[in-house]
């Protein structure tokens, strides 16, 4: 779809669920899973302008969005700010993360780069556990405000910022997509040494792409104290954020920002139904063996599926 | 005298204990026709490698058009206009042919000072870029739906569409049929026509020979050779380097 | 005031864990440093090993390394089955990077959430005579259940070593980590050789995970801690090279004993992390160099 639809359409779909939703007020229990699954639509596309587009596997999902979660309670306990304004400074120092991370494993070939990943998380959990001005390994309780700034419960703002930061990330993965910079990743993606040799300066390619995928990780991770009101390093650090920010653009279609918006929803979905229903632990199975069966059968996702089926009814 | 547009003193390069490349001095002209030879494993790829930046040598230094290009990355030494197109051509798989080279456009020609093209130019220059190389009725498709001759053809156009003055064209026909070797030799006349400077690293004596100016020729990591090809194929040494004993 | 009798101690003990780690590398070593078949389910494998011996040992009172001996046949096939998938997906098509990368922790996952649903997340120990008494020589403790698993690594290194190095198909193994073509041109296909090298590899994980329940009660999410350490002993070591394998599985030993002893077992994991980005960054070569 051109540009000037997807803004519209995209605004529109936004503000009314925005809108269509404050009826909904006496139902709570919908902004609480509607926020799980729109921060799952972050993270995932986040995760993709990583992965899908230039090509680089994050398995460290859990430190990005956990330091927007731990920057937001260091705010919290040393000033008033005002939520945006926390999202704001986590993506600040997630990004910085991102930049470091990706400075530090700028040589490295794709696949050690995932293992950093995943070892990068593991050593900011150590030191999170370690710090007893945020809790430590016994977390920390976050009062959650009774009034809301705008209207409604605390919990349909922290919905409407998300859906906020939802939009947001959508459309800057989709500008990304269309732009000269998103042609630079994926050409770093197909080909790194290729790219190089065709004027493309990977390096700083490579750390935009990481320092924006952990911004908008971490942006996405700072309300998270407010949500669930007691944080400790154990579920911040989830490896389950790590599977599913891979498994929902993996299972969407990694290239193009339809793909994680589809997984999310599909995958977010079944695992708050799983969760109500079954147990938590079982519907975290569901998700590893779509991740499996997809990764095996339909490697370019449901998007891809999609494509191949267009472009098949064509000839 | 023509202008020197490259010159190499002292190149080495090693991989731990091996030895790959050792005191190479090499000038190339502007405009010439450079052929570099050498058995396998003489050191061609790699000293392709390191003065294209793809690699960073250990000792020496090299100079391009004036500036010296030492521990200068790769996609620098690019925009300076020194190019090179792969051995086992590496092309942007998920993107076709026009995107292929619309990467060298944005990233290089319009990354240097001076006019800026626009979206329609660079479109317009990546389907000339293509019709030289005769893959206009392609411009659509994917890499995979190419046949070898075709890609190494793409690989030589994206390496011209990137505007260079120097092309390292590193064993472009290794593998074709004579008819085949033939096209291809006739694109990288037309482009040293165009005032491209080009060094030809090939296995293939009958076009290393029809089309160089210059023959330089490297065994075991040194130049043991280095003038006109009816000289350097008589050489000795050169002889007993193909030949054996 | 560091404490000479600690600080020996630690060591030593460093010295036993580092045996221990590369037994639980040498899957990886093969797989990843020898096929570039990045599992990095392998814990999830090891894991396996430690409940499978847990339950035998629970059960019928068996020696848990005789269980993972004896299983090992059984994780052999495991691993050839896991092979296949993976080479029927990815390997064949050429497509071997994100995908393969997701197959295999998509496995590590599923793995680990499997053994909780099945197991819970309760510590699991086994019982067999060498767990609990100790050596003593002067003021250096050598606990059993640490020495055994020692040795048995050491046996099982030397026994994968001279496979590779003696038999026709460890050496045809050897021959497929270093050059494909040649092997192809030798008319031995490079997917069976591989496949069976997986299984290989897969097959270390079940003594490899009996020596780990020796030394320690296990739970499931322990696994995610080993990541780190095998690559980083892996890495280490140069990827393919036995000895380097061992060395820097010792150099983590210690490391880790050292911090756990001195500042607190809370540090301990990201010690190995540690080392591992520090080795990526600086010379990814490993410290034998390749």
């Amino acid at each position: 779809m051109g540009a000037a639809r997807f803004w519209i359409v995209s605004f529109i779909v936004a503000i009314a669920f925005l809108l269509l939703t404050r009826g909904l007020i006496g139902n709570e229990y919908y902004f609480f899973a509607a926020y799980q699954v729109l921060q799952f639509i972050v993270l995932a596309t986040a995760w993709n302008i990583l992965g899908g587009y230039t090509g680089y596997t994050n398995f460290g999902t859990g430190a990005f969005f956990a330091v927007g979660a731990y920057s937001a309670v260091v705010l919290h306990k040393l000033t008033s700010l005002p939520l945006p304004v926390m999202m704001l400074v986590g993506g600040v120092t997630s990004g910085i993360v991102g930049f470091g991370m990706g400075y530090l494993t700028l040589r490295l070939r794709g696949v050690f780069f995932a293992i950093a990943t995943l070892a990068l998380a593991i050593v900011a959990q150590t030191l999170i556990v370690n710090w007893d001005f945020v809790g430590g390994s016994r977390g920390i309780y976050v009062i959650r405000p009774q009034q809301s700034p705008i209207y409604g419960s605390y919990i349909q703002y922290l919905y409407s910022l998300m859906l906020a930061l939802t939009w947001i990330s959508v459309a800057i993965a989709r500008t990304i997509e269309r732009s000269t910079l998103g042609l630079g990743f994926n050409a770093i993606r197909d080909d790194e040494q290729a790219a190089e040799a065709a004027g493309v300066p990977t390096l700083q390619l490579k750390l935009i792409s990481t320092t924006l995928s952990g911004a908008l990780m971490g942006m996405s991770g700072a309300p998270l104290p407010y949500y669930v009101t007691y944080l400790d390093p154990a579920s911040s650090f989830n490896l389950s954020y790590a599977v599913n920010s891979v498994a929902m653009p993996m299972i969407g279609g990694m290239t193009s920002w339809i793909g994680p918006v589809v997984g999310a929803v599909l995958l977010g979905t079944i695992q708050q139904l799983a969760t109500v229903t079954i147990s938590s632990a079982l519907n975290l199975l569901i998700v590893g063996v779509l991740l499996i069966v997809f990764v095996v059968i339909a490697p370019n996702g449901i998007v891809g599926l999609v494509q191949s089926r267009q472009r098949a009814r064509l000839r | 005298m023509p202008a020197s547009i490259l010159e190499v003193r002292g190149l080495g390069k090693r991989f731990g204990g091996f030895v790959a490349l050792e005191g190479i001095n090499l000038t190339v002209a502007a405009g010439e026709r450079l052929g570099l030879i050498g058995p396998n494993g003489s050191g061609k790829s790699t000293l392709v490698n390191c003065l294209s930046g793809t690699l960073h040598h250990d000792s020496g230094t090299a100079v391009f058009d004036g500036h010296a290009i030492d521990g200068m990355p790769a996609f620098q030494r690019t925009r300076l206009g020194l190019a090179r197109s792969f051995q086992l051509p590496k092309p942007f798989r998920s993107l076709n042919l026009v995107d292929n080279l619309r990467i060298p456009l944005l990233y290089t020609v319009n990354a240097r000072h001076g006019a800026r093209l626009s979206a329609a130019a660079i479109d317009e220059r990546c389907r000339a870029l293509l019709a030289d190389v005769g893959l206009a009725d392609k411009a659509l498709h994917l890499p995979r739906d190419l046949t070898q001759v075709e890609m190494r053809k793409l690989e030589l156009a994206r390496a011209v569409a990137s505007a260079p003055r120097l092309l390292f064209a590193d064993e472009a026909m290794a593998g074709l049929s004579p008819s085949e070797v033939e096209e291809i030799l006739l694109v990288l006349f037309r482009l040293n026509e165009q005032g491209i400077t080009i060094v030809l690293i090939e296995h293939i004596m009958r076009a290393v020979m029809s089309f160089s100016t210059r023959l330089v020729v490297l065994v075991a990591g040194q130049k043991i050779a280095d003038g006109s090809p009816q000289e350097a194929i008589r050489n000795p040494e050169v002889e007993r380097a193909y030949l054996g004993e | 005031m560091i404490s000479l009798d600690l600080a020996v101690n630690a060591i030593v003990s460093g010295l036993l864990l580092g045996g221990f780690y590369a037994a639980v590398t040498v899957g990886v070593t093969i797989s990843f440093g020898m096929l570039d078949i990045v599992n990095i389910a392998h814990p999830a494998f090891i894991m396996l090993g430690s409940f499978v011996a847990y339950i035998v040992n629970s059960s019928f009172g068996i020696d848990p390394i005789l269980i993972g001996v004896v299983m090992a046949p059984v994780f052999f096939l495991v691993g050839m089955a896991v092979y296949q998938i993976y080479y029927y997906a990815f390997e064949r098509r050429g497509e071997e990077s994100i995908q393969g990368l997701a197959f295999f922790f998509g496995l590590l996952f599923v793995g680990e959430v499997g053994l909780i649903l099945v197991f819970g997340v309760d510590y699991r120990f086994v019982e067999a005579p060498y767990i609990g008494p100790s050596l003593h020589l002067g003021f250096v403790d050598l606990p059993l259940r640490m020495l055994i698993p020692f040795l048995v690594s050491l046996l099982m290194l030397a026994m994968l070593q001279v496979f590779l190095g003696r038999t026709f198909i460890g050496r045809a193994i050897l021959a497929v980590s270093q050059d494909r073509l040649a092997l192809q041109l030798m008319a031995a296909n490079p997917s069976r050789v591989k496949r069976i090298a997986f299984g290989i590899s897969i097959a270390t994980a079940s003594v490899a995970g009996a020596l780990l329940i020796i030394i320690q009660p296990v739970e499931p999410s322990i696994g995610r801690d080993y990541i780190g350490r095998i690559f980083a002993i892996c890495v280490l070591g140069g990827m393919t090279s036995f000895p380097g394998m061992l060395a820097g599985a010792v150099l983590i030993g210690v490391a880790e004993s050292i911090t756990a002893t001195f500042y607190g077992p809370s540090w301990a994991p990201a010690v190995a992390f540690g080392f591992l980005l520090l080795t990526l960054a600086v010379r990814p070569a490993g410290i034998l160099g390749r």
